[in-house]
């Protein structure tokens, strides 16, 4: 099943055309098309070495393309923009591993994520509006953090740490989220809330979740593009998806006999 | 307010002035007899420790905070020290031992014929005193630019700024480079009129220092409390988080290093008049290493604690080198195995500990709100060659 070509339509934030990245001679992307609208929630499945994360990293500007196009909003070329560019711009991402700045407080982490002010200088007679507060104090809620804003983030535990980084990408105010595996490592409970968590941002964001927990993308209810070998396999909905015997033979299959 | 919640930095300059009042007034006023003098060549070697104390600050601001260990600060000490010294020379003018008016002895001794060319204005003070400014500036400015671009970081840094002093003596060590070759700059009569060896002049310059260690105190404080500073601490920690969050992190490390550097040639400059020379030695590796073992003792990352650092080690070592001499270097290694070991947040850090263990609570005021952490890029990575 080739992903429908889709013409561009207003509401289309995000897209890459025939873009192949090559490592060494292994091809970690391989001739890949995708197409992400905002507000839009997007599932990225594929086995180990599919070439889920090189795609986030070529979206950020950590890793260039060897050919092909990256286009941000009606006319962006990401591929000549670096990652502070890219970042502030619009596209946020959330790491694998939960990197908070395990020293500073949970509030000084979402006002060192605020939007704004990049330059040195001006952060040296930065002085936090009460605009800013209140947004910091609406993404507090949003994340469930409220009653942790005083703590040191090392001290969070694992699943708050998650949201605080998703709460670091909102005061970016991004217009896509690029959120890589966030429910690994966390109880039921953490990974339903987190659920939850994104679906709310999907209203109003484009978010892309790569994730490895079935159950999870399942949850989402949300449109899930398969990667095998740095192509797109398969595109659709979940259940689409589920009968789509290629993906079976692949992936789906595999982790399905496993559960 | 800056220092409100800052009573450990209030602390140390409430001290810095009192040592102002005191040591002057115990040096002219009281009588020489009385238990209360303070000999002159005390009020000397005070100046000298309170300059290495702003030297410390200036390590421990790219070292504490942003998580550069440099081994190199010497040579931004040193450049500083050369600018005081250049002005001091033509300060010296027909005194010197050929009496010449304009080249200084050691020109005339070469057989030079004329001044060169960037040794002109340093007759100067304002002249000499932007260039002491400038210089060090410049030179960590290009020396971070390359390398905060290219992304070097770690050991590897660490090295880089090892090559740079070391460079930088070799340099200095030639008699052709018009600096005095390993001789160096030396023999200085009177600085802004000021006879050097009067004793006014020496509490003058001692006065100087320590108001020059409590303004680079309050600066590098007020870099440390603001956004900029948290950005800074965060690089530390995490600096590819940093870029994702859409901040340049070099122009940042940029920023810091270079404001540390002309704290090191301040220091420099205020050194050289209370020494009375300044030679290549100063650019020595050895040195620069020196300076990160009093930021070690002292303990990184609260300032004042490697103001501390520096004025205890430089004082044993004045101790031990007269009354112990052949012992000191074994006390100097030992403090960098000890520390390292033992103390990875030096005595401030111990401090700390006690305090807490006897239920003084909030870590003394909050100076060790953001400590860096156990062991990281410090000093037992570099011992054992851990790239970041």
């Amino acid at each position: 099943m080739k992903p429908t070509s889709i013409t561009l339509t207003e509401d289309t934030i995000l897209y890459l055309q025939g873009v192949t990245v090559t490592f060494d001679g292994f091809k970690a992307i391989d001739d890949l098309s995708l197409y992400v609208t905002k507000p839009e929630l997007r599932c990225i499945i594929g086995p180990n070495g599919a070439g889920k994360t090189t795609l986030m990293d070529i979206i950020t500007g950590r890793t260039r393309p060897d050919s092909g196009r990256v286009v941000f909003g009606q006319a962006t070329d990401l591929t000549r923009l670096d990652e502070a560019a890219i970042t502030n711009l619009g596209i946020g991402r959330k790491f694998q591993k939960p990197t908070v700045f395990s020293n500073h407080t949970v509030f000084e982490n979402l006002e060192l994520a605020l939007s704004g002010q990049r330059g040195v200088f001006e952060n040296l007679w930065f002085r936090l509006l009460s605009e800013a507060r209140d947004r910091i104090d609406e993404v507090l809620s949003t994340i469930g953090l409220v009653d942790h804003v005083r703590r040191r983030a090392g001290e969070l535990s694992h699943g708050q740490k998650q949201w605080l980084e998703i709460g670091m990408l909102l005061m970016q105010a991004p217009d896509v989220l690029l959120i890589d595996e966030p429910v690994a490592g966390m109880t039921h409970q953490e990974t339903e809330h987190t659920a939850a968590l994104l679906t709310e941002l999907s209203k109003d964001h484009a978010v892309v979740v790569v994730e490895h927990d079935m159950d999870f993308v399942r949850s989402l209810n949300a449109k899930v593009t398969v990667l095998h070998q740095g192509r797109i396999l398969a595109e659709g909905s979940m259940s689409r998806i589920q009968d789509d015997e290629r993906v079976k033979a692949v992936y789906l299959g595999g982790v399905e006999a496993h559960a | 307010m800056l220092l409100s919640d800052d009573r450990a930095g209030i602390g140390f300059l409430l001290l810095l002035g009192i040592l102002a009042v005191v040591i002057p007034v115990g040096n002219l006023a009281v009588p020489n007899d009385s238990v209360f003098h303070v000999p002159t060549y005390a009020v000397a070697l005070s100046g000298k420790f309170i300059c290495y104390a702003l030297l410390a600050l200036a390590l421990d601001l790219v070292w504490g905070y942003l998580g550069i260990l440099s081994l190199g600060h010497g040579a931004f000490f040193a450049l500083g020290g050369y600018g005081m010294g250049m002005y001091l020379m033509r300060q010296i003018g027909e005194r010197g031992v050929y009496g010449h008016p304009v080249l200084p002895d050691f020109m005339v001794f070469l057989d030079w014929q004329e001044l060169p060319w960037y040794w002109y204005g340093f007759d100067v003070f304002p002249f000499a005193a932007l260039m002491i400014l400038l210089v060090p500036g410049l030179l960590a400015f290009g020396f971070g630019w390359l390398a905060f671009r290219s992304r070097v970081t770690g050991v590897y840094l660490s090295i880089m700024t090892q090559a740079l002093t070391y460079a930088l003596m070799l340099a200095f060590f030639r008699n052709d480079m018009g600096f005095g070759g390993n001789n160096g700059l030396t023999d200085f009569k009177s600085l802004l009129g000021f006879d050097l060896q009067a004793p006014g002049t020496r509490n003058g310059l001692f006065v100087a220092s320590v108001i020059a260690l409590a303004g680079g105190y309050v600066v590098c404080r007020w870099i440390v409390r603001s956004r900029l500073g948290r950005i800074v601490m965060a690089i530390r920690d995490s600096e590819s988080r940093v870029r994702s969050l859409g901040y340049r992190d070099e122009r940042f490390k940029l920023f810091v290093f270079v404001v540390s550097a002309v704290l090191a040639g301040v220091a420099g400059a205020l050194y050289v008049p209370q020494v009375g020379i300044i030679n290549p030695s100063e650019f020595g590796p050895i040195n620069s290493i020196e300076i990160v073992i009093w930021v070690a003792v002292g303990g990184r990352g609260t300032l004042y604690g490697a103001a501390y650092g520096a004025v205890l080690v430089n004082y044993a070592k004045s101790y031990l080198t007269v009354a112990y001499p052949e012992v000191w270097l074994f006390v100097l290694g030992g403090l960098f195995v000890g520390v390292t070991v033992f103390l990875p947040r030096g005595l401030m850090g111990l401090l700390n500990d006690i305090r807490e263990r006897f239920g003084v609570r909030g870590g003394v005021d909050g100076h060790v709100e953001h400590p860096p952490e156990r062991g990281r890029d410090g000093l037992r990575d570099v011992a054992q060659g851990r790239p970041q």
